[in-house]
């Protein structure tokens, strides 16, 4: 029969209230429901947020982890604005899928961690976000053919963007960046440092 | 000019609803003064506007003719109608209160006889029946009114229609000179029995309350369903008059929530239950009776209710919080949400919702006229700090009526102690 005890440690909700950003608000979950009813993309989630927290609680933890839920997001707010225990479920979402990325369990090939991850890449060289790179990225992130399909779908709206100065084409090359790139650079090796060690020095 | 006749000895009640009646028949019923004091023309408060009582299903009219009974026989007892307590200074054993008096355009001469009804013609929006239906700008304000008489507009004073209520009158009833008076008395202790209202139903935007005539309220749905309501107790819904057989019933309407109100209401679960049974007997096999909840609060000897309503087959309880309400082309109101029971999308199409709002106390924080300890949810705490104030029913909690009466009788002893306090002390 095992140890039915062992149902109820909650040692993954443990775990989040740790390792995740606002976690430690999963408990105060009622289960009403007004979250997952108010997402305007809800359906099109594994599992909406009031489920993801009761299987935060039940302990599931490859099921929420590898999960594409958190990823559907798309901060809008309507959950954090009904919620009737005022959770902070957007910025949960967000934790959690942070956190499955950090621990690689992420499914592969979700778009929004991909986007992320370039969005991150772009901006890390920089210090400034350069649009048109970044959307020739986001193009060509499924492959060559789909790129060039969506550039010549697009083609018209980035001609327009170029004639009202939206986009600048020498971006293309270099593009505009932070005064001191350097000390940017300084700044987010040192952030990463203070993140690893808090890392390595959390429970585990 | 009311003359009211109180002293150290005399314990004033503010508020004439039923926990206000209960402590104030209480304490003039052991023998002390009582002043009661109340903002509407009659008593009863809230309590007159409902049609049954849960648990039994019995009608609030035969404890309110009780209660008027007991009112009528006590001597040690002053009522205040159209009264408002404005001012309040001083300490356990010696307040001096003062009362603001609205004038009523009746006297005591009035029968009740209704000519001035029929001699006048404007029509107000009838706050008895939460403007559901229209009343004249002289009238009862409800059929068993205690004092049971007339009162005119405000309105109307000034306009033709007065002189005409005037000229109806056989017996010199109406007095168009009534001015509002202030008047100030003395009391040893005070019963604060301001009660409680519903809660702004249009502050909870997703559920479309001030968007769509056929989402309502519980106390509106009260009255549609008493006989002598603006329906005469049909179940019809306001767009269109169309039998409502198809309800859905949300509870926690605004309680439990720290967008609205942070406290449970209390009465909701039950109240909702209640009505439930009205749309049963109503429509038996044709009703659809739908309740989303959080969770089902009916406890005690409550749950043999709730297990009794349960049981019929047109009933059923959905374990969610709608997120919204649609209405269709035609009107029909339709719930929006995800259930906590499989977590299935549900798009629920219905005649009629009823919003179970919660219950928020009718006097604002700041608006007491007296230093009163009031906690986070806005009712008054029993605490030292406030002397020979006690607060009884609605006013300290969201209570149901039984409830309200046994706290109220609390509140009685509480301030029957006082009084005896300043008896010994002046002899």
């Amino acid at each position: 029969m095992g140890d039915i005890s062992k149902n109820y440690r909650l040692n993954f909700l443990k775990e989040v209230e740790a390792n995740v950003e606002e976690g430690e608000w999963v408990k105060m979950c009622m289960q009403c429901g007004v979250c997952s009813g108010s997402c305007p993309l809800g359906k099109f989630w594994d599992h909406p947020p009031q489920e993801i927290f009761m299987m935060i609680r039940a302990g599931k933890r490859d099921a929420v982890l590898t999960s594409n839920a958190m990823w559907m997001c798309t901060s809008c707010y309507n959950c954090i604005v009904r919620c009737p225990r005022e959770l902070p479920i957007t910025h949960i979402m967000h934790g959690l899928a942070h956190y499955a990325q950090r621990l690689g369990l992420a499914p592969a090939h979700q778009p929004t961690a991909k986007f992320a991850q370039l969005f991150w890449n772009n901006l890390m060289k920089k210090g400034r976000v350069n649009e048109l790179k970044l959307g020739v990225k986001l193009y060509f992130m499924n492959g060559i053919g789909e790129g060039f399909k969506t550039s010549l779908k697009m083609k018209d709206i980035g001609l327009g963007m170029m004639k009202t100065k939206r986009m600048n084409p020498m971006e293309a090359i270099g593009g505009h960046a932070l005064e001191d790139v350097k000390g940017f650079h300084a700044v987010m090796q040192k952030a990463q440092e203070l993140e690893d060690q808090r890392l390595a020095n959390q429970r585990p | 000019m009311t003359a009211v006749i109180a002293t150290n000895e005399t314990i004033l009640v503010v508020g004439g609803g039923i926990s206000g009646m209960t402590a104030a028949l209480e304490a003039a019923e052991t023998g002390k003064q009582v002043v009661l004091v109340e903002q509407r023309p009659y008593l009863g408060g809230r309590v007159t506007q409902l049609y049954k009582y849960f648990p039994k299903l019995c009608f609030p009219t035969c404890g309110l003719e009780i209660n008027q009974r007991r009112t009528k026989q006590n001597p040690n007892l002053t009522i205040l109608t159209l009264a408002e307590v404005t001012g309040l200074t001083g300490s356990a054993g010696a307040y001096t209160a003062t009362i603001t008096l609205a004038p009523r355009y009746v006297n005591e001469r009035c029968t009740a006889c209704g000519d001035c009804a029929t001699a006048v013609e404007a029509e107000f929006a009838d706050e008895y029946n939460y403007g559901l239906s229209k009343r004249k700008g002289a009238y009862l304000p409800y059929r068993m009114a205690h004092p049971a008489r007339y009162v005119l507009d405000p309105a109307i004073i000034g306009t033709a229609d007065a002189e005409k209520a005037k000229a109806a009158c056989k017996y010199d009833a109406i007095d168009l000179e009534m001015r509002e008076e202030t008047l100030e008395l003395r009391c040893g202790a005070v019963i604060w029995a301001t009660g409680w209202q519903p809660y702004d139903a249009a502050k909870i935007q997703p559920y479309g309350y001030d968007r769509f005539p056929n989402v309502i309220t519980s106390v509106e749905f009260e009255r549609l369903a008493d006989v002598n309501g603006p329906t005469g107790g049909k179940i019809v819904r306001p767009s269109d008059g169309k039998e409502a057989k198809k309800i859905a019933f949300i509870q926690c309407a605004g309680s439990r929530d720290r967008n609205h109100l942070l406290h449970c209401s209390r009465i909701c679960c039950m109240a909702s239950l209640k009505q439930a049974t009205y749309v049963l007997d109503a429509f038996a096999e044709q009703a659809e009776v739908n309740v989303y909840y959080i969770d089902l609060r009916s406890i005690d000897r409550f749950e043999d209710f709730y297990n009794k309503v349960r049981a019929n087959q047109n009933i059923k309880f959905i374990k969610s919080k709608p997120s919204s309400i649609v209405a269709d082309k035609d009107g029909n109101p339709i719930v929006h949400g995800v259930d906590t029971e499989g977590y299935n999308r549900y798009a629920e199409p219905h005649d009629l919702v009823v919003l179970a709002v919660g219950m928020e106390p009718a006097v604002k924080k700041d608006a007491f006229p007296i230093s009163v300890q009031i906690n986070r949810e806005g009712f008054i705490e029993a605490a030292p700090e406030n002397g020979g104030i006690f607060a009884a029913g609605c006013a300290a909690d969201a209570l149901d009526v039984n409830r309200s009466a046994q706290h109220a009788t609390g509140a009685a002893l509480r301030a029957i102690q006082v009084i005896n306090r300043v008896a010994r002390a002046e002899v």
